[in-house]
């Protein structure tokens, strides 16, 4: 499975250079949200590691998101003008990496004390800690307080967008159908069995949290240099729910219903944007339905049973 | 000096609507075991009920009155007690044994519907209002002190009904129920209680609460809108935390101690910009080092 794997990610990455070729010739406006939908899947992606094979509930992805959009808004901004022209696609990836690194830390560090908790506190922790991130970048002066950081490049194409979500796919699947990676979902389905087959839960979950950070980084690095403009408001606690909706929208733990999710929940408020007072109505509407009728997401069919928590 | 007590006056008044707020969420962890994060929003349905009847009762009550706001307050809290028993009924009762993440998702969906319907131009509109003066307002200066009547309010309202809320828990038949639905639900149903009854009656009591807190709020703070409820209903759950989930007492020493932390906090040059921070800091440390709040008794996990 692992080679067919690798073979597919290198077809992505391929694919969306070629895409990213001829980008000149489409309409900016449906450019801007493909790369919207890469981003999102990198979100979704991630936050499902920890949310859906793992079992763990996070509200605060939005809070690592930051951390990684500021920390590369900020490497690039400080070092654009003094690096040659040539040198700016490996600032990009150096910018991108130094952000998802960072918001690994940063997931490391809100991990360890809090993952002892289970359920609605470690959602509520984790919000709050989502929050003190953002605190934190509205009233930090260096990084434009709460006007925000402006005048980002434009540096995030098709290409770079598209190959790290496909990089995102292959690293969270490939982990989790992994020797290794039955760790999380024996977590996931029972915590105390999983202890006592050997399995360490805190260890497993500490790493969940941060891979799923890292990535979750890098899609704030991706989202900077694609909005060019960052502001502390954009990172609050609806920023996480959105997240946190298409990982239930595709089904906890189903990485290709999650994917679909996301492009769907991209799309759904473009689709709605002639409604837009009621349109976050209806999004509202959509999860309690849905919680209601089908809580194991849209499109999961056979198999597992909703996970419990 | 005074700063110190006037600080600890503004705080004890925040405080006490963090407590108020706080003692509905910790009521209905103490029955269904998960966090209703709709709450924070029947506290902004509160003072916006308080808006709309205070014309009303006005017509036959002379206005800024003591006897009319308070029967502002008890129409808003009865009006809200409705609104948290529907929210049950509808929302939370279908997913009575589901798994406890599915109904914390179901809360947020909640929360986020009664936000943007509110914000909807047809139902309050996203812009802030001025809420109406129930009471004479007056202030008093005690030395250096400057204590308004609102704030005094605050106090007296939130004693009141706390002291009326322990009647209830401790000394009524419906109240008995409720905590032997909260020691072990299975065996108060082999008790002949009626949990549905209860739980229902428990969010009634905890929104009620809430919508008393959002009118006092209002009252303190003059201006409303329809997200008021996201940040405090946040703090106030953190309060709950603090005091310890499912206690009482808990709920409301933890609300005095956050509005008295954040105020003093927002005193300092340095930290006010933090303000918002602090409740979750408090929060994490609670949780770090003594995971069963203040008052709450430490559970023991079984198998």
């Amino acid at each position: 499975m692992n080679s067919g794997a690798k073979r597919w990610l290198l077809v992505a990455v391929a694919a969306a250079m070629a895409v990213s070729y001829f980008s000149a010739q489409f309409n900016r406006y449906y450019l801007g949200i493909a790369i919207d939908i890469g981003i999102n899947i990198i979100l979704a992606v991630s936050l499902n590691l920890i949310n859906g094979h793992t079992g763990q509930f996070s509200l605060g992805h939005a809070g690592f998101m930051a951390v990684g959009g500021y920390t590369a808004a900020k490497f690039t901004l400080e070092l654009q003008t003094i690096s040659p022209p040539w040198a700016q696609p490996l600032l990009f990836l150096v910018a991108l990496l130094l952000g998802g690194l960072l918001a690994a830390v940063a997931g490391l560090a809100v991990g360890v004390p809090t993952l002892r908790l289970r359920g609605d506190y470690l959602a509520i922790v984790t919000l709050g800690f989502g929050e003190i991130i953002r605190v934190f970048f509205q009233t930090t002066e260096a990084f434009g307080a709460a006007t925000g950081l402006t005048g980002i490049p434009h540096w995030t194409t098709f290409a770079w967008a598209w190959s790290f979500a496909a990089l995102t796919v292959f690293v969270v699947g490939c982990l989790v159908s992994s020797t290794y990676g039955r760790g999380f979902i024996a977590v996931h389905d029972d915590e105390v069995a999983a202890g006592a087959m050997g399995i360490n839960p805190v260890r497993y979950k500490v790493t969940a949290f941060v891979i799923g950070a890292f990535f979750a980084g890098i899609a704030g690095g991706l989202y900077a240099h694609h909005k060019q403009f960052l502001s502390p408001g954009g990172f609050d606690f609806m920023k996480s729910i959105d997240i946190v909706v298409m990982v239930i929208l595709g089904g906890m733990g189903r990485t290709a219903g999650v994917i679909v999710a996301a492009v769907l929940l991209t799309l759904l408020p473009e689709v709605l944007r002639g409604f837009a007072d009621s349109r976050m109505i209806i999004y509202s509407l959509l999860i309690i339905v849905l919680m209601i009728a089908r809580p194991q997401g849209l499109f999961t069919f056979g198999r597992k049973a909703a996970g419990k928590a | 000096m005074t700063e110190v007590f006037q600080q600890l006056i503004n705080g004890l008044a925040l405080g006490a609507i963090y407590g108020l707020i706080a003692l509905g969420y910790t009521m209905v962890y103490g029955v269904l075991r998960f966090i209703n994060f709709a709450h924070g929003d029947v506290f902004m349905l509160g003072a916006f009920a308080g808006y709309y009847f205070a014309p009303l009762v006005n017509r036959f009550l002379p206005a800024q009155s003591y006897f009319g706001g308070a029967l502002v307050l008890v129409l808003a809290m009865v009006v809200c007690a409705l609104i948290g028993m529907l929210i049950e009924f509808l929302a939370y009762r279908p997913l009575r044994n589901r798994p406890k993440l599915t109904v914390l998702i179901t809360a947020i969906g909640v929360s986020l519907f009664i936000e943007y319907t509110c914000q909807h131009a047809a139902v309050f509109g996203a812009a802030p209002r001025k809420f109406p003066d129930l009471i004479p307002a007056t202030t008093w200066h005690i030395g250096g002190l400057v204590i308004a009547s609102s704030q005094v309010i605050v106090l007296v309202t939130t004693l009141i009904l706390l002291i009326a809320l322990r009647f209830i828990v401790q000394k009524t038949k419906v109240g008995t129920a409720m905590r032997a639905v909260s020691f072990n639900e299975q065996a108060a149903v082999l008790m002949g209680v009626n949990i549905n009854r209860i739980i229902s009656f428990t969010f009634g009591l905890g929104s009620a609460l809430a919508a008393a807190g959002g009118i006092l709020y209002a009252m303190n703070y003059s201006s409303i809108e329809p997200l008021m409820g996201v940040q405090t209903g946040l703090k106030a759950f953190v309060a709950a935390v603090v005091g310890g989930i499912g206690n009482l007492p808990g709920a409301a020493l933890g609300g005095l101690i956050l509005g008295i932390v954040e105020t003093f906090a927002g005193g300092i040059p340095g930290l006010s910009n933090y303000r918002d921070g602090i409740a979750f800091a408090i929060l994490i440390l609670i949780l770090l080092f003594r995971p069963s709040g203040l008052l709450g008794k430490p559970q023991v996990e079984k198998v």
